[in-house]
């Protein structure tokens, strides 16, 4: 899932203090899972910026609501939530960053009368996996050229520093990576995975040059599947 | 002959080769090295130029590289993934060749983390592995990565780095063997002074054949002091500094630390090249370029062969 985390309060607060009406939108999927973005964490920004407020004795209005997915116009296209957005000066979406955008288009194609704002409330951080209680990992950057069948199950690409596809470099040590003793070397990892499989000789030949296209490197990418669109 | 470079020509001849390393100044003095060159001519037969070294902005590897030629030495670039994409890589590798450089090192790098620039979008377009196979693709096919024809000739002696201390060891030979099968001609090693773990490393390599298909320098590095040991030990990843060398430079007393550091220094590199599969040493004196005359006659590896 995308993991994303809540913005410090005092950024949040500068970005909103100048209007009068606040609405703050939360999202129902990844970012309720790690709580960062789910009606809880709504609610829990909205009082903190009513008591701001209230102690700056400013008058503004902080407004709540929800939309299952901000990413996809289904489940915006709520005549409740549409109208709490057309009331609001400006809207803090508690989406990813991609709920924010797709938020932002949505609701200034269907409003018409007057632009739309909405700002972030969370910083988007990796798209990982939830270790433990409050613990969760970067575990894909999305390359678009999954590799993983040769790696063990593990990604070099996202969990190596250095991206490599022949590693570990000369800093592994003890299973650590060479940026901090707390990071595992993912070559490390990869290694004794294939051991445990009797696959080490998956990683002899040389993997080669990567295309870098499939992924970010090659531009903002699309998918179009025709087989949908019939 | 591959490259034409001196480095090369010893070690064809079977020459025992010493390297020697300068780091170029975090600005744009030229003095700097050429006060370190004038150190080590004459005393080692090429000298490594690195780039960008922890990642600290420095002058670049290829003008200080150019710097050296013009002082009568020959250099060997270092180039790390960290910082060029393909695109950049070959064509400084272009710029490095039309300046006269002939022999270089393929890194991957340190993070950028470890700079004074941690703040840095890295690179890693390619790996060093990748990159040995890039040049070598470039020298023998004569053609860049797309496959179009380079204009003009490309020589090169290509070295890349080894680093038998680090983890997991049992791998550590499988990765030497993927940059010979990439198409290194040399390896220099990681400083080395658990000579026990690095005999036990080149036994691997010579059961492997690999010291028969690249040419290996073994990497020393005198210890100056005991807190540089203590430092390095506890805080290099992938070097291993054993007790009793520590406890040796203690036991000198004060004031003869760093002469213990140099005795022990020339005891290694007389031992290395007596070990089979080394086919010279790598001197990363860092900082103590000085020393470097003193180290090599005591060491009794002067005066150096000619090319
Ligand atoms: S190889 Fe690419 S797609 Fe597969 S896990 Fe890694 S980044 Fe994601
Ligand atoms: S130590 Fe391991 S994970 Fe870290 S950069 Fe090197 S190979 Fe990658």
């Amino acid at each position: 899932m995308i993991v994303a985390e809540r913005k410090p309060f005092s950024e949040i607060l500068s970005m909103v203090e100048d209007y009068s009406r606040i609405l703050v939108v939360g999202c129902g999927s990844c970012v309720t899972i790690c709580m960062a973005g789910g009606e809880e964490e709504v609610k829990i920004l909205s009082s903190q910026l009513r008591l701001a407020f209230k102690k700056n004795k400013k008058d503004i209005e902080v407004e709540e609501a929800m939309a299952l997915r901000q990413c996809d116009d289904e489940y915006m296209n709520n005549p409740e939530l549409i109208n709490k957005v057309k009331k609001a000066d400006i809207v803090i979406s508690m989406a990813c960053g991609i709920g924010v955008q797709h938020a932002t288009a949505f609701f200034n194609r269907i409003i018409t009368d007057k632009p739309i704002k909405i700002v972030p409330g969370l910083n988007t951080t990796f798209m990982g996996a939830n270790l433990d209680v409050g613990v969760w990992e970067e575990r894909c950057v999305g390359c678009g050229d999954c590799v993983l069948e040769k790696t063990g199950g593990i990604c070099p690409i996202t969990r190596c520093a250095k991206s490599l596809l022949n590693g570990p470099c000369g800093g592994s040590s003890n299973g650590k990576c060479e940026i901090n003793k707390e990071t595992d070397c993912a070559w490390h990892l990869i290694i004794e995975r294939l051991e445990a499989l009797g696959e080490l000789d998956r990683i002899k030949p040389i993997e080669m040059y990567k295309d870098w296209r499939p992924s970010h490197d090659g531009g903002p990418r699309k998918i179009i599947r025709e087989d949908m669109r019939i | 002959m591959k490259s034409g470079s001196n480095l090369e020509r010893l070690l064809e001849k079977g020459e025992f080769v010493v390297t020697g390393e300068l780091g170029p100044p975090k600005g744009t003095d030229v003095d700097v090295v050429k006060k370190k060159a004038s150190m080590l001519k004459g005393n080692v037969d090429a000298v490594n130029i690195t780039d960008n070294q922890t990642a600290i902005v420095r002058m670049s590897s290829i003008a200080a590289a150019k710097v050296l030629i013009d002082e009568g030495l020959e250099p060997n670039m270092q180039m790390v993934a960290r910082d060029r994409n393909r695109i950049a890589m070959m064509s400084d590798l272009f710029g490095a060749n039309a300046l006269g450089i002939r022999n270089m090192l393929c890194l991957s790098g340190d993070h950028q983390t470890f700079g004074n620039h941690p703040e840095a979008k890295n690179v890693f377009d390619i790996d060093s592995i990748q990159m040995i196979y890039m040049v070598k693709t470039m020298r023998d096919e004569h053609k860049v990565i797309c496959g179009d024809e380079i204009e003009g000739d490309f020589k090169m002696f290509i070295g890349a780095a080894c680093n038998p201390f680090a983890d997991p060891f049992r791998y550590r030979v499988h990765r030497l063997a993927k940059k010979v099968e990439a198409g290194v001609d040399f390896i220099q090693t990681q400083c080395i002074y658990d000579m026990k773990r690095f005999k036990e490393f080149m036994k691997q390599v010579v059961d492997m054949g690999l010291h028969e298909k690249c040419k290996i320098l073994a990497g020393v590095t005198p210890l100056k002091s005991v807190g540089m040991a203590r430092y390095m030990a506890a805080n290099v990843s992938g070097i291993i500094i054993p007790e009793e060398m520590i406890a040796r430079l203690k036991g000198a007393g004060k004031g003869n630390v760093a002469t213990e550091g140099i005795k022990i220094l020339c005891e290694q590199m007389q031992e290395l090249k007596e070990t089979e599969g080394i086919a010279g040493i790598h001197l990363m004196a860092i900082e103590w370029e000085h020393r470097v005359p003193e180290i090599m006659e005591m060491a009794g590896f002067l005066p150096r062969p000619k090319p």
